[in-house]
């Protein structure tokens, strides 16, 4: 198993958010974890990457085999562990070509690697910029910095596809996007998927998952996962809403 | 720079006016009084009227302005004059209770200190230093900074009159106070006016404070305002300012702010021959917000000068700073702000900006936007700007057919805008709204006096008042 | 931040200084102190022509009549000058003829430095002109220029074989008058770098001068002069090095740019003497005074400096924009660290119609050290249509050190346009937390990030000194990194 979470509390300023969640993936899945706002979708994702001020106080994240809930975020980064932030940052004057080989070198010296060679690494940007479909200016330009919300979310994309991850953890990907940016995103992600990765996609929407099909899907509410399904469940979301999970859930 | 004979003899003079005062006039003083008058003519005395040489009056220099002769009134007597009745208020819907001083001293028949139905405490600063020994003695002369500043310890050491307000905890003034300050005398006149305001927690006061001269007269209005807002109190504060071209006038006001309070300041100045604005605000609880706002729009050979000192003692607080100015003429500018972040008080935000329009080449601005800061988890920016109205948008407003002046006063007009809008007053707002058209289109004289009351603005107001009894 | 970030701020903010070492050379030194029979002595040392020696008089008696300055944001215990050697020289049997008779230790000095002044060795056109403590050492690549036209040679050089250029220009855009500092620099002076390009010519090699520190108790006050004639350019380098000493050192230098019409120069300094140890013992004091004028009709003259060391920083490159459509730029990066502390910033005084000036300054402040931009825009009466554009950023990293910023603007003129901008901030969380999640750590993200923010000024260096600056930039910041 890629990755286990096993009865999973975790805490921001003392209050608690996810409140004993258990979540098992296998390589070569997807799945996809919905629900309303404010249920601690962002913070399961923010948990797992290893954001400071997430206090686990309860429970463990097994990846890969290893207690990852030691591993400083560089680390997990490292082992293999991508996240695609609904709010990507921006850092002025570090252009995305030096940001992305700062990070690839950082991921080979951690696995006994030399430095990439600049024609190497120059090549594998040309090929995922073709991939996710990515403006070649936009890599010349400083990381996110004036990027559209569209331009930022492929930007994370072609990030995964560089770094190579094998769990990406896709935050809201899909919010603020436009159809064809949506389609790009997805595409995207269909093409980096093979049965040696893994990828969680946490949404509100099955907007995304109309074109990235989920083998899996979690409904997360009030910090559990309450109910979880086959890609059917995505669709009866969307027609039903969550309030009926709601009830559901009040009720037992 | 020389400093002329006539400014030591001032200086001399006033020195001497002290002593003589002592005796009599002083006689009266509670100790702390006494104790504050006494050390800050020593200070005065050593270090005498500010000059160039000094890094914040640079751009200002008194030497002019100090240069008159000048009478200093002792012993007030205007007992059965109310002016009140003088001043016809002519802001539609906006009712105030007013305190109205004339040549530095309150006139109010008899009413010298009063209490509202609310329990504050409105009227005389010298009957306040006899009846209220607990607050005066609490706050009078406590102001941060108070002591460093000359002018200030001048006033200390001279000053008998002004206004006292005290707002108890949670008492929100439904009435705005108006207070006007109105120099007319024979001579010219050195003012000392000293103003004590205190907030209780929670409470909530909007303070409007006119400047006027109504004769041609020169005078220096030498003008101590000390404020202390407790915590989740409000301030909304509105300086008015219009004085003849012959006066000065010289305002410092100390704003000391506890958790949780918000102080809005705004200086609208309008008219006079030198004006200086000094704000100090003591941010001094967590959670506090300064508003510190300011137009000037100057002409002739007018001076205004505004300095703004910002303190974040604490974390949390945040500040915001703007100033626009439009000069013509022969009109010259200053402005400092100066923001402090002093060490651990993280969380800061403190903007400041400060936009200029000169309309001549005879014109000039200095400004000088400072920050200091001695902590890292801050957003503090700062901005200022010198330019001429916009061409562009000159051309477009031509071009639909609005004639050259009418286009440049448009723009003049929404350039001073922004501060205005910031008047939440609204009948206040109108006002000053028409005032500063008609100060843009030079149709504001002096004669004017304090932009709320009078109705006739092509004569000079009569007082009814015997001068010489005063 | 973070207490983990916090403890990585305090590891990058223990960096050892690289150039510390002190150079084993026999040294010829005047009497420690200051009186006329001193500046008698560097006179009559450099064989100098009567009108230098009343020049150096002149404004030592000045000088005397002089307060030190006050109103900078620094703190420092009072200099004693008479404390202090104001002429040392790497003794030296007679006249250098060739490289092979600099002393041996003095070319290993500039080798650990990594500035090879042996022609063949260079890697790319830079000719360097090397000051070792009050005297230049060896000047490269005379004989390339000198068939331009060009003439690069040391100052007192200078003063033998061109004296009438000298005369011309020297003290007219820093005159003896003008500052504590400059009067103190032009009384003693001792060596420092010479540059004339005449009219048309366009400098084929990137000119450098390289100061260097090397005596102890000693005050270094070098003087440069860069004059462009009509029509012509050049891109001057400058960089400097200290040993560690545990005294405080003086630095007081000055140095002049004349442009004349359409002429073009372009200043980049590097400057990293040494700051002092974490605790703020030793470091040099640096007052100086640069300033070009433009004196010509669209001249242009261009600062860029990367301000790494001293203890005390205390200089503001400046250009008066006297030509009409002139153009004056700076472009700053100051680091301080430990206890370092800077006042640093710049002057453009507008003049001519139409001139135009830029200011870029970052300051980044870490450890307990305090950084200051000070600053003046002024446009007087008849300069219309100046412009000029500022922008002051300040980062800090840590929550014990000062950023500050000090902007004077003054305009007498309707039809200018002047506009200031400043920010102050921090590295934030979640752009620490972006790049250690895409596996990039702490430190090297610190690293990025402080790059990236300074990006805008490192451009306009030239390529050679971009590299060296940036990877400065690592080591000041950063320690293991780079």
């Amino acid at each position: 198993m890629l990755l286990n979470i096993k009865d999973l509390h975790v805490s921001i300023d003392g209050k608690e958010i996810i409140k004993g969640l258990n979540l098992g993936v296998n390589y070569g899945e997807v799945h996809a974890i919905m629900g309303p706002n404010g249920t601690g979708k962002s913070t399961l994702a923010a948990a797992i990457a290893g954001k400071e001020g997430y206090e686990i106080t309860q429970g463990e994240i097994i990846y890969n085999g290893k207690d990852i809930m030691e591993f400083a975020a560089e680390d997990r980064a490292r082992e293999g562990i991508f996240l695609s932030f609904q709010y990507p940052v921006e850092i002025p004057g570090v252009s995305m070509t030096n940001f992305m080989r700062t990070a690839v070198n950082e991921h080979r010296a951690y696995h006994n690697l030399g430095p990439i060679p600049a024609a190497e690494f120059l090549k594998k940007m040309e090929e995922k910029k073709k991939l996710v479909e990515i403006h070649s200016k936009l890599t010349s330009r400083s990381v996110n910095e004036g990027f559209s919300g569209g331009e930022k979310k492929k930007n994370e994309i072609f990030q995964m596809a560089i770094l190579e991850p094998k769990l990406s953890i896709l935050d809201e990907t899909d919010s603020g996007l436009d159809i064809d940016a949506l389609r790009t995103v997805a595409n995207g992600v269909n093409m980096l998927k093979t049965e040696e990765n893994a990828f969680v996609i946490i949404t509100h929407y099955q907007r995304l998952l109309e074109h990235v099909v989920p083998d899996f899907v979690h409904v997360l509410y009030d910090g559990r996962i309450v109910k979880s399904g086959g890609k059917g469940l995505a669709f009866e979301l969307e027609e039903k809403g969550y309030d009926w999970i709601k009830k559901e859930f009040e009720e037992a | 720079m020389k400093i002329s004979e006539k400014q030591i003899e001032l200086q001399q003079k006033l020195v001497n006016l002290y002593k003589d005062y002592q005796l009599d006039v002083f006689a009266g003083d509670r100790a702390c009084i006494v104790d504050q008058r006494m050390q800050s003519i020593e200070f005065f005395e050593k270090k005498g009227f500010p000059t160039i040489n000094e890094e914040k009056w640079r751009g200002t220099n008194l030497t002019e302005a100090l240069s008159k002769n000048y009478q200093h009134i002792a012993h007030p007597n205007h007992a059965g004059k109310d002016l009140e009745k003088l001043f016809q208020c002519d802001v539609h819907d906006f009712d105030t209770d007013i305190l109205s001083l004339l040549n530095g001293y309150v006139v109010n028949g008899g009413a010298a200190l009063r209490t509202l139905d609310n329990g504050t405490i409105i009227g005389s600063m010298s009957e306040a230093m006899k009846h209220m020994p607990e607050l005066v003695d609490k706050y009078y002369g406590k102001s941060d900074k108070i002591q460093e500043q000359s002018l200030s310890a001048l006033n200390t050491a001279l000053a008998q009159d002004g206004i006292f307000i005290y707002v108890p905890d949670n008492v929100e003034l439904r009435k705005a106070i108006q207070l006007v300050s109105i120099i007319n005398h024979d001579d010219n006149l050195f003012v000392q006016i000293r103003n004590l305001i205190v907030l209780g927690k929670n409470s909530k006061l909007q303070l409007l404070q006119c400047d006027d001269t109504t004769n041609h007269k020169s005078s220096f209005n030498n003008s101590v305002t000390e404020i202390f807002v407790d915590e989740g109190a409000n301030l909304d504060h509105y300086k008015l300012q219009n004085i003849n071209n012959d006066s000065s006038l010289v305002n410092a006001i100390y704003i000391k702010q506890e958790a949780n309070s918000n102080v809005s300041t705004n200086a609208i100045t309008l008219n006079g021959g030198l004006l200086r604005n000094n704000v100090f605000v003591k941010l001094n609880g967590e959670g506090a917000h300064a508003d510190v706002l300011g137009v000037y729009l100057m002409d002739r050979k007018q001076h205004v000068d505004n300095q703004i000192f910002i303190d974040h003692a604490v974390p949390n607080c945040t500040s915001n700073e703007l100033f626009k100015g439009i000069l013509d003429e022969e009109a010259s500018g200053v402005f400092n702000g100066y923001i402090l972040v002093r060490k651990d008080a993280q969380q800061t935000n403190a903007f400041q900006n400060n936009n200029n329009i000169l309309l001549t080449d005879t014109a000039s601005i200095d400004t000088k936007p400072f920050l200091e800061i001695y902590a890292d988890d801050v957003k503090c920016s700062h901005g200022a700007t010198i330019g001429q109205l916009d061409e562009e948008a000159m051309f477009y407003l031509r071009s639909r057919g609005i004639t050259e002046d009418n286009a440049r006063m448009l723009l003049m007009y929404a350039f001073a805008a922004d501060v205005i809008n910031h008047i939440s007053i609204d009948p206040l707002r109108n006002r000053i709204d028409d005032m500063v058209k008609k100060r843009l289109r030079g149709e504001l004289s002096i004669c004017d006096t304090c932009v709320l009351h009078c109705s006739n603005p092509e004569q000079e107001v009569e007082f009814n008042i015997d001068l010489s009894k005063i | 931040m973070s207490k983990e970030d916090n403890n990585i701020l305090d590891e990058i903010t223990q960096s050892e200084y690289k150039y510390g070492f002190v150079t084993d050379i026999e040294t010829e030194t005047a009497p420690k102190g200051l009186t006329e029979d001193t500046i008698r002595f560097i006179s009559a040392k450099k064989k100098e022509p009567e009108f230098m020696l009343e020049f150096r008089l002149k404004a030592f008696r000045h000088w005397q009549k002089m307060m030190e300055p006050n109103w900078a944001h620094l703190n420092y215990p009072k200099i004693d000058y008479q404390d202090i050697i104001y002429y040392a020289a790497p003794k030296q049997k007679k006249e250098l003829e060739s490289l092979d008779q600099v002393d041996p230790e003095l070319l290993d000095t500039f080798n650990k430095l990594g500035i090879s002044l042996d022609e063949q060795k260079r890697l790319s056109g830079v000719a360097v002109d090397a000051v070792v403590d009050s005297v230049s050492v060896k000047t490269t690549f005379q004989d390339t220029l000198s068939k331009h036209g060009i003439i690069f040679c040391a100052f007192s050089e200078a003063v033998q074989n061109h004296p009438e250029l000298v005369r011309k220009y020297m003290g007219t855009v820093v005159p003896y008058t003008d500052n504590y500092f400059a009067a103190l620099n032009s009384a003693v002076f001792s060596d420092g770098s010479f540059c004339y390009i005449p009219k048309g010519v366009r400098c084929p090699l990137e000119l450098s001068t390289y100061f260097r520190i090397n005596a102890a108790n000693t005050g270094q006050f070098e003087r440069t002069l860069i004059v462009a004639e009509d029509s012509s350019y050049v891109s001057y380098m400058e960089g400097c090095t200290a040993p560690m000493r545990d005294e405080n050192q003086l630095h007081a230098a000055i140095v002049e740019i004349v442009a004349l019409d359409n002429a073009e120069v372009k200043y980049s300094t590097v400057q990293n003497w040494y700051p002092g140890d974490k605790n703020g013992v030793g470091g040099i004091y640096n007052f100086v005074t640069k300033r070009g004028i433009c004196k010509g009709a669209n001249s242009k003259i261009s600062w860029t400096q990367v301000e790494t060391g001293s203890a005390i920083t205390w200089k503001y490159p400046g250009c008066i924009l006297m030509g009409d459509n002139s153009v004056g730029e700076f472009y700053s990066v100051a680091v301080t660290n430990n206890r370092q502390q800077a006042d640093t910033g710049s002057k453009m005084i507008h003049i001519g119609k139409n001139s135009k000036s830029t200011i870029i300054s970052k300051g980044i402040s870490a450890g307990k050290s305090q950084n200051s931009y000070r600053g003046l825009v002024k446009v007087t009466r008849r300069a219309e249509n100046a412009r000029n554009f500022s922008q002051c950023d300040s980062l800090l990293l840590g929550d014990r050190c000062g950023a500050h910023t000090f902007p004077y603007i003054e305009s007498d003129n309707k039809s200018s346009v002047i506009e200031h901008e400043a920010t102050t901030s921090k590295i934030s969380d979640d752009q620490l937390f972006y790049c250690n999640q895409r596996g990039i750590e702490t430190e090297s993200a610190i690293g990025l990030i402080v790059n990236g923010y300074a990006k805008e000024v490192l451009n306009q260096l030239p390529m050679e000194f971009a590299v060296e600056a940036q990877k400065l930039l690592q080591i000041t910041l950063e320690g293991s990194v780079g």
